[in-house]
């Protein structure tokens, strides 16, 4: 209902320049020439009305997103084939695209829709599968080693943009052999600064769409984290004036105030098994990482040194904690034991480093980290300690990582405004999501929902 | 500027106004509501205790803010005049809070400002409460990054923006 009248109001928008949904776009500024070829061919329709998504665009451009992938456009594609059997391989090979996407949407009902796709694997469709013409004579038969996935489902007509990137999980798992990423969402703060109530905390679609304003302030609103299993949201807010913990559910809205100390309440973490918050007071003077039994509230305070400690986060086992702490003079990271209290320093390159978080699989560090004056994304190996600095971007900070460990959400400075942007884990990749309506902040990338 | 004017004034106005007040805080509220029927010095100056009050503030809020180096938090010494000027006011009148915001500039991450922010907001009730002013007076508030000053993202901006705010 409102999504149909947010429509709307974006066709009227359009003299007016006040576009207020989508607000984020894609701008990839580098990695595209090593990503691997690939095709999403225009599924074919059947039927009478015609849905309002294209599922091969919403791949395509998830498939392009994940900085693996180069889909090439329809216009370039030599033929426009709707099931494995018509697929030409030879001109494929020729255009150098390894995997190619087919599929047909059926209206098979009032609002449901049978959509059958298939992923094939172009060099051995060539190798393998016989000579084109036989091919498209319709002689294989199915189970071949070619066919890579071929499914058959019935959705209705609000669900494609869904079932487009379920397909796109599919694809890319079957491709990369890592589980894709595409269904998640992000969560981050809009500031419109000419806006009545200034902060809002927006969830929305890992890809910028359906953005939904779960709650919108005249003051600051800070670091979103989403509990483990993915329906809430604990974030930080000064309606009081004064920093305030709250933990929101971002289906019912309901929300509940965690913590309201005198002095800073920041930094909310949820541990692994979502039981415990990990956060920063400084209700005895000092800002200290403590973790906190949300059930019963009770603290344990896990730092104690005059400088500042903050930006704590998990291990993906729960067993540390790893924050940003001034003892040494520059803020650098350290990791504390949660059980034992046993505290390392964890980084010793580059002028500052902060903001660290553990990669899903605990082998990395992904931190801001400053090197003669610039701040930047970077990941550092576990073992080796080999530090990589990953983006040249400017102002840097809140990086966020994608469940599956591919790619990092980050915000930066582009121009005047701030602007999130994504770079993979490698550091090829790299692309802006730029805002159409206000400075974006803080993203937080969700758990696999 | 005007600062060591209002300083001076603080000064002379501060035993009348403890006289009139009878040293309790209600007094010194219901004197104010009564426009100054016993305070001669005030209506000496055409001002009645309310309206000496609102001038007070008024000046100390033309001069509010100190400003700090990157990354640090200690007081320069330039801001001493009027971290004075703020202390007088609050010792005569201890029935009246302050804020203390405590600012950075963009640089570093959000979570790590807001510590440091807090760390510059205390640095100015550590240097009033030296000044003697009462720890019950005073609260920060830190907001990090979040609230420049003024837009911009070159040290010009940046200088501005590293900044702790005294609000009444």
């Amino acid at each position: 209902m409102l999504k149909l009248i947010g429509k709307s109001l974006v066709a009227f928008a359009l003299v007016l320049s006040a576009k207020s949904y989508a607000s984020l776009e894609i701008v990839i500024t580098d990695g595209v020439d090593s990503a691997r070829p690939v095709a999403i061919v225009p599924f074919k329709f059947e039927g009478n009305t015609l849905p309002n998504q294209r599922i091969a665009d919403i791949v395509s451009a998830d498939l392009m997103r994940s900085g693996k992938f180069n889909p090439i456009a329809a216009t370039r594609m030599p033929q426009q084939p709707t099931n494995s059997k018509e697929i030409d391989y030879q001109r494929w090979m020729k255009q150098g695209v390894e995997a190619v996407v087919t599929g047909t949407i059926r209206e098979v009902g009032i609002n449901r829709y049978a959509v059958r796709f298939e992923l094939v694997d172009v060099f051995k469709g060539a190798s393998g599968g016989g000579s084109s013409s036989a091919i498209i004579g319709g002689q294989l038969t199915t189970g071949l080693t070619h066919v890579l996935d071929a499914r058959e489902t019935t959705i209705s007509g609000d669900q494609f943009r869904q079932y487009a990137h379920r397909i796109s999980d599919i694809v890319y798992e079957k491709l990369t052999g890592e589980r894709g990423a595409f269904l998640t969402k992000i969560a981050y703060v809009l500031v419109r600064d000419k806006a009545d109530f200034r902060y809002q905390l927006v969830v929305a679609d890992y890809d910028g769409e359906n953005e939904q304003v779960l709650l919108r302030a005249k003051e600051p609103l800070m670091s979103p984290a989403w509990s483990p299993d993915g329906t809430k949201l604990a974030y930080v807010t000064f309606e009081k004036r004064q920093s305030q913990i709250y933990i929101q559910d971002i289906y019912t809205g309901r929300r509940s105030i965690l913590t309201s100390f005198k002095g800073i309440n920041s930094a909310p973490k949820w541990s692994p098994d979502g039981r415990k918050m990990a956060m920063v007071l400084s209700k005895d003077g000092n800002a200290e990482v403590y973790v906190m039994d949300i059930a019963t509230k009770a603290l344990t305070k896990l730092t104690n040194h005059r400088r500042i400690d903050t930006e704590p986060s998990w291990s993906p086992d729960g067993s540390k904690i790893i924050f940003s702490s001034e003892r040494g003079g520059n803020p650098q990271i350290y990791s504390v034991n949660v059980a034992s209290g046993v505290t390392e320093r964890v980084t010793f390159e580059g002028e500052m480093n902060l903001a660290a978080s553990y990669t899903p699989d605990g082998r990395g560090i992904v931190m801001v980290n400053r090197t003669n004056g610039q701040y930047n994304i970077a990941r550092m190996d576990v073992e080796s300690r080999y530090m990589q600095v990953l983006t040249r971007t400017y102002l840097d900070e809140s990086p966020s990582i994608a469940p599956n460990g591919s790619m990092i959400i980050y915000s930066t400075l582009y121009g005047s405004s701030q602007v999130l942007a994504l770079v993979s884990m490698d550091g090829r990749f790299k692309a802006r999501l730029p805002a159409t309506n206000g400075r974006v902040k803080s993203p937080a990338w969700s758990p696999f929902l | 500027m005007n600062l060591n004017k209002v300083l001076k004034g603080l000064l002379v106005a501060v035993p009348v106004l403890t006289l009139a007040a009878c040293s309790s805080t209600d007094e010194v509220a219901a004197t104010d509501a009564n426009t100054g029927a016993n305070t001669n010095q005030v209506v000496e100056q055409g001002l009645s205790a309310e309206e000496l009050l609102r001038q007070q503030l008024e000046a100390l809020r033309q001069d509010n803010t100190i400003y700090f180096d990157f990354d640090k938090s200690e007081i320069r010494s330039e801001f001493a005049s009027v971290l004075e000027a703020h202390a007088a006011f609050l010792r005569a009148r201890t029935n009246i809070t302050v804020t203390v915001e405590g600012h950075t500039d963009a640089r570093g991450t959000p979570e790590y400002n807001i510590a440091l922010g807090e760390r510059r907001g205390q640095s100015v009730t550590q240097y009033l409460s030296n000044l003697g002013v009462s720890a019950g007076q005073m609260s920060v508030v830190s907001y990090g990054e979040e609230k420049p000053a003024v837009e911009g993202n070159d040290e010009s901006a940046f200088s501005k923006n590293r900044r702790a705010v005294l609000v009444y």
